[in-house]
């Protein structure tokens, strides 16, 4: 119990009941569709860059409780970021969370998503919105991305 | 045994004792996470008794060899071996022929063989292809593929929110386009067993082919491919208590005469020349290349622990712990049970409110309690339904009313920790 209680804290439940930014952005300029066909999580990215800063981002769509936490608290990390700030966080969560060498800590608010390393099944669910929004980044056109 | 009959069966009366049923399976002796092992993802794979265990074991200690090559005493044995499972299996089915009876690697691969190799010579655009909206992918894709590759169509009958076919159209349904009515025997997400016997008369009226994918049905129920009259009946042997990798195809013996061989290989010829090659005789003209020797042995070694404590018995054990598991869920504030047809199978689908069932899985897995979170393969149900994933707790029959009892537990404990 002590590891669900890693996974589950309370900082999960509060972003899962009360996600942050979640909402369409109307004049995004950058925008992506995250699915995860093997569970069903679906959302999308909305985020309006301006030279080079992430003015604004956003989410919306469904998912288990990690997903929809993670994709909240990315949203209140990424806001205000540059577009370097953001792409090395995402490969600091990604390099983190799948074990991968290079990958550090994860600090500040994103130390509870920790706990998601110790159950491998559910790595994949804390890892779709950062994957949504890297390919947003990554285009000036809706796209859709896909993990298993 | 019939369906209706299926629900009629009294419990506790029989001599049915699961706690030395449990004995037979030793993988369930473990803990998990620190609790034991409470596994209820029997309609994703069964676990396998010793006796079958031992029966794959002993063939590769002491029979190992090819198959229908017989010179040597080993590949006799081999053969023998195989062959008598093939036996097992007519009669488990109670077909009339062995030559009736193909080993295939499951129902998926058995699907796709009937697709390819009787409907989609046969079957021009504009005709139809009728299945059902509750259907495992393995009974939905083979069919669309054969739709994209020949301008079929496919056709599809509807579901009521019960999760039980809507069948006030299917009369409409099946018509002179209609080249094949491919149905599940029983649902793997919601449990519903069919009216198989009932639909099967009414396409044989017709004079339709009928191919019933049996893969949830023969772990619970008694079949008789002679009495439904359908001229396909597939499953796969690792939902029964018998390894992956195996499965087999029955096909009425005019049929599967008529039908080209699938694949090309070893084994499936009589002779071979660069100008001409002689298709061997039935069941082998589908059985390219050396075969799963070892699952067909562990297969036949299923059957006859299943026929031993008696498939009516098992049924009856396992109905009395849906009841059982469903009146306990029920009785939970915010659990809703996907799937309540009047007639279903030992598979209980279910949503806790507000909790996504991979949350669900997870906090199950901690306390030991193996479900299946997820679509179930059966994606269109999920659409009906409007949700994305259901849990499912699925019962053997080596489950107990105490592992009832864990997943409980497990339900209250996931309420509690997003309450």
């Amino acid at each position: 119990m002590s590891d669900l209680r890693d996974l589950y804290q309370q900082v999960i439940m509060d972003h899962k009941k009360n996600p942050r930014n979640f909402r369409e952005i109307t004049d995004a300029n950058h925008m992506a569709h995250g699915n995860n066909p093997l569970c069903g999580d679906a959302l999308v990215v909305y985020a309006k860059l301006k030279d080079g800063v992430i003015e604004d981002v956003s989410f919306q769509g469904s998912g288990c409780a990690i997903s929809v936490a993670s994709a909240s608290l990315m949203t209140e990390i990424l806001k205000g970021k540059t577009m370097e700030e953001a792409e090395k966080l995402y490969d600091n969560v990604h390099k983190a969370l799948t074990g991968e060498a290079g990958g550090g800590e994860l600090s500040g608010k994103l130390e509870v998503l920790a706990g998601v390393k110790e159950f491998p099944a559910r790595v994949k669910c804390a890892t779709l919105s950062w994957h949504t929004v890297h390919a947003a980044m990554d285009s000036d056109h809706d796209v859709s991305i896909t993990t298993e | 045994m019939t369906q209706t009959e299926l629900q009629a069966v009294p419990f506790p009366e029989t001599d049915f004792d699961v706690e030395a049923v449990r004995r037979d399976f030793p993988i369930l002796n473990q803990e998990v996470n620190g609790n034991p092992l409470v596994y209820l993802d029997n309609a994703a794979s069964s676990q396998k008794p010793v006796q079958v265990i031992e029966a794959v074991d002993a063939y590769y200690r002491l029979d190992n060899a090819n198959v229908h090559r017989g010179v040597h005493r080993l590949s006799q044995r081999a053969t023998d071996a195989y062959e008598g499972a093939r036996d097992k299996v007519r009669g488990f089915l109670n077909a009339k022929s062995d030559k009736e009876i193909v080993f295939v690697r499951g129902a998926t691969e058995a699907i796709n063989l009937v697709a390819q190799s009787f409907v989609r010579p046969q079957i021009k655009p504009g005709d139809e292809i009728l299945i059902s909206h509750i259907e495992h992918h393995a009974n939905i894709v083979p069919w669309q593929m054969v739709c994209e590759q020949t301008g079929a169509k496919l056709k599809v009958i509807p579901m009521t929110e019960a999760g039980e076919l809507d069948l006030s159209d299917f009369d409409s349904l099946l018509n002179e386009r209609t080249k094949i009515l491919a149905i599940g025997h029983v649902s793997n997400a919601l449990g519903t067993v069919n009216p198989i016997k009932e639909m099967i008369g009414l396409a044989k009226a017709k004079s339709i082919p009928v191919l019933v994918d049996g893969a949830q049905a023969v772990p619970h129920l008694a079949v008789d491919v002679q009495d439904l009259d359908c001229d396909f009946y597939v499953f796969s042997g690792h939902k029964m208590f018998a390894p992956t990798g195996i499965g087999a195809l029955y096909g009425k013996q005019a049929l599967l005469e008529a039908m080209p061989p699938w694949q090309g290989g070893g084994d499936m010829i009589l002779s071979v020349s660069f100008s001409h090659t002689e298709y061997n005789t039935l069941p082998y003209k589908f059985e390219a290349g050396t075969p799963h020797i070892a699952g067909a042995v562990g297969l036949g070694a299923a059957i006859d622990y299943m026929q031993a404590i008696g498939i009516d018995k098992l049924a009856a054990y396992e109905h009395h712990l849906l009841e059982v598991a469903t009146a306990k869920l029920e009785a939970i504030d915010g659990v809703r049970i996907i799937g309540t047809a009047k007639n279903k199978a030992s598979v209980l689908s279910f949503m806790i409110e507000d909790v996504h069932p991979h949350d669900v899985g997870t906090i199950f897995d901690q306390q030991g309690v193996a479900i299946r979170a997820g679509h179930h393969c059966a994606q269109p149900v999920m659409e009906f339904y409007g949700i994305a994933a259901t849990a499912r707790a699925s019962f053997a029959f080596y489950n107990t009313e105490q592992e009832i009892d864990a997943l409980v537990n497990a339900i209250k404990t996931t309420q509690e920790l997003f309450a």
